[in-house]
């Protein structure tokens, strides 16, 4: 019985997880899923860091709205995100294109890679070098190649 | 030298880290497109007169004008409305209202109780227009010359310093 009563209230509780979900959907099974996975590359422009598929903001269910609308219509995703683009900017995208301005971020991890990979290399060979002679060790060895010398 | 080196990075880090924080911006705007821009178009019913409709004709005059989002649900559209109806009075900018998907008899009722800054209204009651202005709340004050093109946005409310700043100096360069 009170396993029940927490699972009632769990369900009671998990109400805001189905908020999304609650739009009509669109009536082609294989559209609507275009539609739900655009939705999932679409940043909400309220709440900032989550997806328009995730967020409960006014705005974001207009925008889930307008993209069911358009791939409806037969808009292909690239049309759609470049209809968003141009009102909102690429900050609407929740993963930056690849241009110009975006090398630097993309190429960054890999830069970083290639950095850290000379810098152990270097190191490394540094640490196979044997150690430089102290004045003694020199004087010493001197000593040696002189005699041998001597001898021949 | 080799020896400090991680030191200087860490400092240079913090100082970069450190000159974003301290810069003066609020990280919930989200820098407008728009800017330089055709107006996009609209055709909106107008929110006083029935069976009238709104068109961006009204942003070809000749004359700068300001495009106001704003709802009567909005508290921000409350608080700058005082400064809109300066704007209006005192220094005769026209506005163009829009109103964002709101409730036409609560946005009549707002204004019959706050003044009506506007020269007119159109109602936006799903928010298409806002979508097509890259609105992404209300209240956002567009500036736009006499042409149809986009001058500058203001995000969030209309406050004294960005009449000061913003509205003025730039109405008057366009003039």
């Amino acid at each position: 019985m009170k396993r029940l009563m927490v699972f009632i209230l769990c369900l009671a509780f998990s109400a805001p997880a189905f908020a999304v979900v609650a739009d009509k959907p669109l009536a082609d099974p294989a559209k609507e899923a275009v539609a739900r996975s655009l939705m999932k590359e679409i940043r909400c422009l309220v709440c900032q860091n989550e997806s328009i598929d995730e967020s409960d903001a006014d705005l974001a269910k207009d925008l889930r709205g307008l993209i069911r609308e358009h791939v409806a219509k037969g808009d292909s995703p690239k049309q759609i995100r470049q209809f968003l683009v141009d009102r909102y900017g690429d900050w609407v995208l929740l993963k930056p294109p690849v241009q110009p301005s975006t090398y630097l971020l993309w190429g960054s991890p890999f830069l970083f890679l290639i950095l850290g990979g000379i810098a152990v290399m270097r190191r490394r060979v540094r640490a196979n070098a044997p150690e430089p002679l102290s004045a003694e060790e020199e004087a010493k060895l001197k000593k040696l190649l002189r005699s041998k010398g001597d001898k021949a | 030298m080799q020896r400090f080196l991680p030191l200087i990075v860490v400092a240079a880090l913090a100082a970069l880290f450190l000159s974003m924080l301290l810069r003066d911006r609020n990280p919930h705007e989200i820098k407008s497109v728009m800017m330089g821009k055709e107006s996009p178009a609209f055709t909106l019913p107008a929110l006083l007169e029935a069976d009238k409709q709104v068109t961006d004709d009204v942003l070809r005059t000749g004359h700068p004008v300001l495009v106001n989002f704003f709802a009567s649900w909005c508290v921000p559209c409350r608080a700058e409305h005082a400064n809109l109806m300066k704007l209006a009075k005192e220094h005769h900018i026209p506005i163009i209202g829009i109103n964002y998907k709101d409730d036409p008899a609560k946005a009549r009722a707002y204004l019959a109780e706050l003044g009506d800054p506007y020269v007119t209204i159109a109602a936006d009651l799903h928010g298409r227009t806002g979508i097509d202005w890259g609105v992404t709340g209300v209240p956002e004050t567009f500036i736009v010359d006499g042409n149809g093109k986009i001058r500058d946005r203001l995000w969030g409310p209309v406050v004294v310093d960005s009449i000061e700043k913003k509205i003025l100096p730039e109405i008057e360069a366009i003039k």
